[in-house]
């Protein structure tokens, strides 16, 4: 058993996500339970600069895999990379960011370390004994506490569910691993990769979403909203209806079957709120909900509403947030 | 080519979530389906057949008697057999031991091409297939918007946070359906009365030598969010109002 806690520093489009400082807040408690290190982990090619940027991330220190088959992602080849990076450096406990390479990479290093695993971690209730961790269930209908039952494990945490630890004033020490997947056994050839320019904000991680319904009634809709997301530095959502009627591309679809966001400002404008769509963004911490119909269920579940046509509504709107943020 | 498919039964998204007396979801009172995901699995499975390009389609799920109903819905809509695993003894299982069931079974039943959906909107985990691939040490294209199978290789479009992965694998296989990955058909009556007579068999873990192992994680309580009082109402003119909005969330919820 290891008491040291590996944060698997994603990387996408050159740098490093958002969601890892939140995982090193959420690690350094479990560290400091079990008596342990906290190291970062970084795999890929080319990624020294990524590496002497992770040293401030506020962690003990920074590990680096790199290899020719590690340039693109692949499940097989990083979750063999993370394992044996994991082994060499005895970690007991593994974080990762519940993105889409957590989703795909994550369970398969659980199985191949043959640990437990808690996925779309929302918070942690208790690092002492066995830690317990909180997470969503039913579409966000309830909440359960999960315990884990043995010393190692994986978790994978929701995006914005946990504060970004600081930046560290002296950076970690950085060491490289020898550690390489075997090219025989990565079958998964990468064809083609499109990266979409959704926006310069992931939606995933976004601390702000300005969200779009059928209340925005086309296309041109979301082209009045973009200002009011610019001004906050917010990204843009939409509701399922609103990507069906072809308003705006699914890459923005917020919901069950879309992206499950949890920003600290969710602005729904003209979104009347179905179950759906409240699935994906109920644990946001502040909902603001802009409707002409006072009876939309999206007012149950905001903090904050106004009755009103979103179009007469968000042109004064973005003027005070100008004057506030801009002033 | 055969295909096997992955199907759990869960709560309609609709449902409406109570506990019960010891603090568990109470599932009496809620209608139950197959897992949306699996369903567009099921899908893709009958379709490769239509299109000859596989030849028969198993649909694989651990539960209760219950989830029978749910396995009848796949063979309805055209999947060849059916195969429940009695989950008697596991209903707390976590991911992992019904990982270790599944691929046994699976394993034994022979397949090259392994589907299943890439979450289940119960407990929305997203472990279960993965570990699955990971058992049977085959690879995966998870969370596939669109899927190619031709000449012992299958080449999906996987939907990932900002980008679109083409990534071809030798079968055998993992894919897991993404929500844009077809429509699944309705089952029409003929075919609900053909099902009533396609083979489901049930087994149990040790028909399969599994002797499943203990869970390495365990919820220990169930919550439900306690309920919004409703929004706070700012009325006037639509400048009056966006100017007592924003005033209330910089100096009350503090977000701007």
């Amino acid at each position: 058993m290891s008491n040291d806690i590996l944060v698997f520093v994603e990387l996408q489009n050159g740098d490093i996500r958002k969601v890892t400082p939140q995982l090193v807040s959420a690690a350094r408690p479990l560290a400091e339970a079990r008596g342990g290190k906290l190291h970062a982990l970084l795999v890929g090619e080319g990624i020294g600069e990524l590496a002497r940027k992770a040293a401030t991330l506020g962690v003990d220190s920074v590990a680096v895999v790199e290899d020719p088959s590690l340039a693109d992602y692949t499940a097989e080849a990083y979750a063999e990379a993370i394992t044996q990076a994991s082994k060499r450096l005895g970690a007991g406990a593994l974080l990762f960011g519940n993105t889409s390479i957590g989703k795909d990479t994550a369970p398969r290093v659980a199985q191949r370390l043959g640990v437990g695993m808690i996925s779309d971690v929302t918070g942690t209730i208790s690092t002492g004994g066995n830690p317990i961790f909180k997470r969503p269930v039913y579409a966000g209908k309830a909440v359960t506490h999960v315990e884990v039952l043995e010393s190692s494990f994986v978790i994978s945490v929701r995006a914005n569910s946990y504060p970004s630890a600081p930046a560290a004033a002296s950076p970690a020490p950085i060491q490289s691993l020898a550690v390489a997947p075997d090219p025989s056994k990565i079958r998964t050839k990468v064809k083609e990769v499109v990266v979409r320019a959704a926006g310069k904000v992931d939606l995933t991680e976004a601390d702000i979403i300005v969200s779009g319904g059928m209340g925005v009634k086309g296309p041109e809709g979301f082209e009045f909203l973009r200002p009011l997301a610019e001004v906050l530095g917010a990204a843009l959502g939409s509701s399922r209806a609103a990507v069906l009627a072809g308003y705006i591309h699914p890459s923005h679809q917020v919901g069950q079957t879309g992206k499950t966001v949890s920003p600290s400002l969710y602005i729904a404008c003209g979104i009347s709120g179905a179950i759906q769509h409240k699935a994906g963004m109920s644990t946001s911490k502040c909902i603001v909900a802009i409707n002409t119909d006072p009876e939309a269920p999206m007012f149950e579940i905001a903090d904050y509403g106004i009755v009103g046509d979103l179009f007469e509504v968000v042109p004064p709107l973005i003027e005070e947030f100008k004057k506030l943020l801009h002033g | 080519m055969k295909i096997v498919v992955l199907m759990k039964q869960t709560f309609t998204t609709e449902a409406r979530i109570e506990l019960d007396g010891s603090g568990k979801p109470n599932d009496s009172k809620v209608k139950k389906v197959v897992n949306p995901y699996d369903e567009f699995a099921v899908e893709e499975a009958i379709q490769l057949v239509e299109r000859k390009v596989a030849e028969k389609v198993t649909v694989v799920c651990l539960g209760p008697a219950s989830a029978e109903e749910a396995l009848r819905q796949c063979l309805a809509m055209g999947a060849d057999e059916a195969v429940r695993v009695d989950s008697a003894g596991l209903e707390e299982a976590d991911s992992s031991v019904v990982a270790s069931v599944l691929a046994g079974a699976v394993k034994s039943m022979g397949y090259d091409l392994l589907l299943a959906g890439y979450v289940a909107v119960d407990d929305n985990a997203a472990q279960v297939a993965v570990r699955v691939a990971e058992l049977l040490d085959i690879p995966q294209i998870n969370v596939v918007s669109k899927l190619e199978v031709a000449n012992g290789t299958a080449t999906g479009w996987r939907e990932a946070d900002g980008r679109t992965e083409v990534l071809e694998v030798p079968l055998p296989a993992l894919v897991t359906a993404d929500k844009s990955l077809n429509k699944p058909r309705y089952p029409t009556l003929p075919n609900i009365m053909k099902a009533k007579k396609k083979p489901l068999e049930i087994k149990a873990p040790a028909d399969f030598g599994i002797n499943p192992p203990a869970s390495k994680t365990r919820v220990v309580k169930y919550e439900l969010p306690p309920p919004k009082s409703g929004a706070k109402i700012f009325k006037g003119t639509p400048a009056e109002a966006a100017a007592a909005l924003v005033k209330a969330l910089r100096e009350e919820a503090k977000v701007v």
